[in-house]
């Protein structure tokens, strides 16, 4: 009986394994069978000459770029935002905040890193509402709004990273700077965070991946259809996600079936380099502290 | 000096932080209230109508919604999510064992909308196809395609909590001669009966929380759902439909009714997990100090 379940337990922990494995690779084998047949230049820019569409000279009409440089815009903007503010953060949370005070903060922390990513659009959606009403009546969803919401939404990611990163630092080093002399701040600029750069830096990674997949937050703070590349920050956008959401639901024919898929593609192959060089950060980060320093 | 300015420099930041999550609730009471503030209002909320062409702003369906899909879905998952960390944990030779371990991490990186996605074109059709009843757009489509986004999620919080407490007992276990799967069966999951707990409902969060998967492969009919073929339409679909369409000023009011709901019950979900995992935390401490 007792040997009938442990094999039981093995087997079914093979098969789970086995059906997520293969779920994974139909999802990309599907994407690949479709997708790579369109990539090339008259996926990302269309009819137009890419140098023209490059510098902005000419508009381009049934190409992907204006949506890979909608997302670039707001992957720059988000961070500039969050990630100066993550680490400011993490920093206090880590080495200054103490009792009562620093599990308040730590459970807001939580608290925005559980709240779903629609809820935080909606603030900005709130957001532009109240200001109509009071201070400035033209005010209207833009690529500025999405980025200070998505800054909002990965925000606790960063927090967190700078904060576990500074805590996991073993006690020789914490206590090093303190014995050379140096006061608290002095400690942690020269020698804690440079010892957890690396570690800082992969979350800092991370959350930018967060922050180019998420659809939900700028679905109701700016993203357009349609819009071409936005010539100032409080201009309406394009984005990779939003774009393969909307012409799933509303493609007319083949061809935009056809991008949509393309830029499926081109979002999960940024998605998964962004991946790939946190994930290799990582490894180098567990080799240098398994050899001991 | 410096010191002084810098330490003020940190605290102000982290203020604003709380600021901006004590902001968004405040917003959503705000423009909740007109509803909330009245009996009509919260009777009308909480009705299982919506049309709101009629005036009619009930978003009971949208919540039963969320609830059975999020449901269905950690059903689904949990098994698969114990299995994974099983076959992580010992029970796979160590090659695939990692391989299955970068899977997992890999798979927290495939977009939300891809999954959304690639299941319209591949999974619809077959759930279309094999059940051969309604447009394929349903509880039961989502539900699948949502369990593998909440996968990840659930192994890792478990696979992080089973090795702590593998590292406590394995040479305990070693030393009696338990064979891998012996030693899982009846030490290491008996004992991790919190750690499971903890990614259950962070994976439960995960689902309630998720708006692409629900928008695009759910269907979006705002009724209760009877069957795992019905169509439904979940709170953060809701949302992101309403604002879309650009309707009349009561529903606008009714979104954010919505999305206060959403923040409680993620709230909730939040101050569940500190509780379990926050006395779970210092009882490993205390384990550290007594070695």
């Amino acid at each position: 009986m007792n040997v009938r379940s442990e094999h039981a337990l093995t087997f079914f922990s093979w098969l789970a394994a086995g059906i997520t494995a293969a779920a994974v690779f139909i999802l990309i084998a599907y994407l690949l069978v479709q997708g790579l047949p369109v990539m090339g230049p008259a996926l990302f820019f269309g009819d137009t000459p890419w140098r023209a569409a490059v510098m902005g000279a000419e508009p381009v009409f049934d190409g992907i770029y204006p949506a890979v440089a909608g997302t670039f815009i707001l992957i720059v903007c988000s961070s500039l935002i969050a990630i100066p503010l993550g680490i400011c953060c993490g920093i206090y949370l880590a080495e200054y905040a103490r009792g009562p005070l620093k599990n308040i903060f730590s459970f807001m922390v939580d608290l925005l890193s559980g709240m779903p990513s629609i809820v935080m659009g909606l603030f900005g959606f709130a957001l532009i509402l109240l200001m109509r009403r009071t201070l400035y009546a033209h005010a209207n969803t833009s690529i500025m709004l999405s980025s200070a919401c998505i800054a909002l939404l990965i925000l606790p990611y960063l927090i967190r990273m700078t904060q576990v990163a500074l805590e996991s630092l073993p006690e020789s080093s914490r206590l090093l700077g303190p014995s050379l002399g140096y006061t608290r701040w002095q400690n942690i600029w020269h020698v804690l965070l440079p010892a957890s750069s690396t570690a800082i830096l992969s979350g800092i990674i991370l959350s930018i991946g967060r922050a180019a997949e998420d659809t939900a937050v700028i679905m109701l703070t700016g993203v357009v259809a349609n819009a071409g590349i936005p010539r100032s920050l409080s201009d309406k956008f394009e984005a990779l996600p939003f774009s393969i959401f909307y012409l799933t639901a509303e493609h007319r024919d083949e061809l935009e079936l056809l991008r949509a898929f393309g830029s499926a593609l081109v979002l999960l192959a940024l998605t998964a380099t962004i991946f790939f060089i946190s994930y290799c950060i990582q490894r180098r980060l567990k080799r240098r502290w398994t050899m001991g320093e | 000096m410096l010191e002084k300015w810098v330490e003020r420099a940190l605290f102000v930041s982290m203020l604003f932080c709380a600021l901006c999550v004590t902001a968004v609730f405040g917003f959503l009471v705000y423009f909740s209230w007109p509803l909330l503030s009245n009996v009509r209002g919260l009777a009308g909320i909480f009705s299982s109508v919506w049309k709101p062409f009629m005036g009619e702003f009930g978003i009971l369906p949208m919540l039963a919604g969320t609830f059975s899909l999020a449901f269905l879905a950690l059903v689904l998952a949990c098994p698969l999510a114990i299995g994974i960390t099983c076959f992580i944990e010992g029970l796979a030779p160590a090659r695939p064992a990692n391989a299955v371990r970068s899977l997992v991490y890999f798979m927290t990186s495939i977009p939300t909308v891809i999954y959304g996605f690639v299941s319209v074109f591949v999974l619809v059709p077959l759930i279309r196809d094999t059940f051969n009843q309604g447009a394929g757009f349903c509880l039961m489509t989502s539900a699948i395609t949502l369990s593998l986004l909440i996968v990840p999620t659930m192994v890792i919080s478990l696979e992080t909590e089973m090795r702590q407490r593998a590292e406590e007992v394995r040479l305990g276990a070693r030393s009696l001669g338990l064979t891998p799967a012996q030693e899982l069966l009846w030490v290491l999951l008996p004992c991790s009966g919190r750690g499971l707990v903890v990614a259950m409902v962070l994976g439960f969060g995960r689902a309630v929380g998720d708006t692409l998967v629900a928008l695009m492969v759910a269907g979006n009919a705002p009724v209760i759902p009877h069957t795992l073929l019905d169509s439904i339409r979940t709170l953060t679909a809701h949302i992101a439909l309403v604002v879309a369409t650009d309707s009349q000023d009561q529903a606008y009011y009714s979104i954010f009714a919505a999305g206060l709901l959403l923040f409680l019950i993620m709230a909730l979900l939040t101050l569940l997990v500190r509780t379990i995992g926050g006395r779970f935390g210092q009882g490993g401490k205390r384990h550290e100090r007594a070695f």
